[in-house]
């Protein structure tokens, strides 16, 4: 598989977008909103020009600014769908996928992508899934050798959403291109991609497999992007291998993770178990916190609980024999071993 | 308020009924056989599709340029673009007398290549461009503003270099704005006056334009005048209507199976 290579400095308004990646199967940039994510993929595109930097797909350069090198959009072969897909709205969707296929018969991609019974209507005539197909299917038709997604599920309501994202995984699997995609949301990326970088104010704060990610979240922020609770304390050696954080509740935690002074307590949501009362006897984690139970959002067949400053994830059942109500009180608790501590 | 309105329209309409009314339509369409008209509505023609075939080859790509690219100066460039839209017509006569004229700045550089502009067709076709090309360059730049600047980037990552994007997303995208900007300029070119008899004179046959033979007969033979104004209005109110309908008109207009907003 082919590896593309990036490394630049772009300057933004308000800071430097300073990427350094290699990219050989799917790599998935998160990161809040203005980031610089869509910046990053123009600059590998050739629409936007670094101040410094080199693109290469295996050796060979499309930029290099110590060469005064710059390959123009049309001779990178890149495949670039853009969030609200720039379809071409004066063509049908024959014509926007055969827009840059030099010639190449198209209707195997438009069955491949369920729009051959679109082909002669307009754009403005479809629906969003059925726009990202065709701008898909457009990207693809140039036989690009890199393929570049910026936020290819965001223009997507909900209940696409997660189709298309199981579709778009399948897809990604299949053409063994390497691909960069950028989005603000974290689940999106773990799922497309295999390894994510979290980008903030134009820095790379962290880059992994989802599954690193997770495991060792660098900072506070990298943890919270993620999915995880944090909680703030003040760390110090408790007794044996644990840390004990004093919380700005008063309340005590431990943790197996080393860490003096300010730190974050990272627990992620399934990390957590909730009960209506608690023994301490009978209960193996070591962390309690008790709390109010704010929202309950279900997803799927999991149930989101606020407990306190907490957020759980318990199975839907569960929330139901526990009889959980906005307002009532519960037990939030979770291992030492369950908690991560990263600097604030 | 609808007294006002009824006043403004009034006074609006008022003259163009005018011409109409004093004599009859048989009598008007008489008057153009004759010789003063026939010549000066082939040099109003003739001349204008010269000018505008230069405003558009010309135009075109200079508004592309000052809508899309960001250099210093561009502001100062557009502001010189719009000057001859509110310069009076006898100041763009002066100045293209003192540009091209026989003693003005390029008079000398003209005169060696036995070129002489002053009271040929080509000061016509000139002074006719002078007036009329800002207002289709005005639009033309604001019609490519429009244009949603990822469309252009897609076109590109998909293999077109500038020139075919140009041709199969930019122009495509931009017919009708460019169309009413052309409009524009064409009925402007049209009734030309000032600039032209100062710069071009008024030759029956050679620089004489339909409205140069206009006032020409506004003081020998008024029914001459009235049938050539006639025309002019005709021609105008057809250009007007063409404009609305041009702007009007949908490509492929979305039913009502279709709600969904289009993609910009």
């Amino acid at each position: 598989m082919a590896t593309l290579e990036a490394d630049f400095t772009l300057p933004l308004r308000a800071f430097a977008l300073d990427l350094a990646l290699e990219v050989s199967r799917t790599v998935a940039l998160v990161g809040p909103s203005g980031a610089g994510k869509t910046s990053a993929l123009r600059v590998v595109a050739g629409l936007a020009q670094p101040r410094r930097g080199r693109v290469a797909l295996d050796g060979e350069a499309w930029l290099d600014t110590e060469f005064r090198l710059s390959l123009p959009p049309d001779r990178r072969r890149v495949g670039l769908v853009f969030q609200d897909y720039a379809l071409f709205p004066h063509l049908s969707v024959r014509a926007n996928v055969a827009f840059g296929a030099r010639g190449r018969p198209v209707e195997a991609l438009l069955e491949r992508f369920r729009i051959g019974h679109l082909a002669s209507a307009r754009p403005p005539e479809l629906s969003g899934g059925e726009r990202q197909r065709v701008a898909l299917a457009r990207a693809l038709a140039h036989e690009p050798a890199v393929l570049l997604l910026d936020e290819p599920l965001a223009a997507l309501d909900a209940h696409t959403k997660t189709e298309v994202r199981h579709e778009l995984a399948e897809l990604l699997r299949e053409l063994e291109l390497p691909t960069l995609l950028v989005t603000h949301d974290y689940e999106d990326a773990a799922a497309l991609a295999d390894h994510v970088g979290v980008l903030v104010e134009g820095r790379l704060r962290q880059l992994g497999t989802p599954a690193e990610l997770v495991a060792q979240p660098r900072d506070a922020f990298v943890a919270s992007f993620t999915g995880a609770n944090l909680l703030r304390g003040r760390a110090r050696r408790g007794e044996g291998a644990l840390t004990a954080i004093r919380l700005e509740s008063g309340d005590d935690l431990y943790s197996t993770d080393e860490a003096e002074g300010e730190v974050g307590v990272v627990v992620y949501p399934w990390e957590v178990s909730v009960a209506r009362t608690h023994m301490p006897d009978a209960d193996s984690a070591l962390n309690v916190v008790r709390g109010q139970v704010g929202s309950l959002v279900e997803v799927a067949n999991r149930v989101r609980v606020r407990v306190g400053p907490l957020t759980a994830e318990v199975t839907a059942a569960s929330a139901i024999r526990l009889g959980l109500a906005e307002g009532g009180v519960a037990y939030a608790t979770f291992k030492a071993t369950g908690t991560r501590l990263v600097p604030l | 308020m609808f007294a006002a309105t009824a006043v403004a329209l009034a006074f609006l309409l008022l003259p163009i009924v005018a011409i109409f009314a004093r004599v009859s339509p048989g009598e008007l369409v008489a008057q153009l056989s004759r010789s003063v008209v026939t010549d000066a509505l082939v040099v109003s023609l003739k001349t204008s599709a010269i000018a505008q075939a230069l405003v558009l080859l010309l135009g075109t790509p200079t508004a592309y340029l000052l809508a899309t690219r960001r250099f210093r100066g561009r502001s100062f460039m557009v502001v010189l673009v719009e000057l001859p839209l509110v310069l009076p017509p006898a100041v763009a006569g002066i100045g293209l007398i003192a540009a091209f004229g026989r003693f003005g700045l390029l008079g000398e550089q003209l005169n060696a290549f036995g070129i002489q502009l002053g009271l040929t067709q080509a000061a016509v076709v000139i002074a006719v461009a002078y007036v009329s090309s800002p207002l289709y360059i005005r639009q033309a730049i604001a019609t490519f503003e429009g244009i949603d600047p990822n469309l252009v980037a897609a076109s590109r990552t998909l293999g077109a270099g500038p020139a075919r994007t140009f041709f199969r997303v930019v122009l495509p995208l931009s017919r009708r704005g460019l169309a009413a900007g052309e409009a524009l300029a064409f009925a402007r070119g049209l009734g030309e006056f000032g600039a032209t008899i100062m710069f071009a004179g008024s030759l029956q046959g050679v620089t004489q334009t339909l409205p140069l033979a206009i006032y020409q007969e506004f003081n020998a033979d008024f029914t001459t005048a009235l049938a050539m104004s006639a025309l002019l209005v005709v021609v105008s109110g057809a250009l007007l209507v063409a404009l609305r309908l041009t702007l009007q008109w949908q490509p492929s207009k979305p039913t009502s199976r279709f709600l969904f907003a289009p993609s910009r």
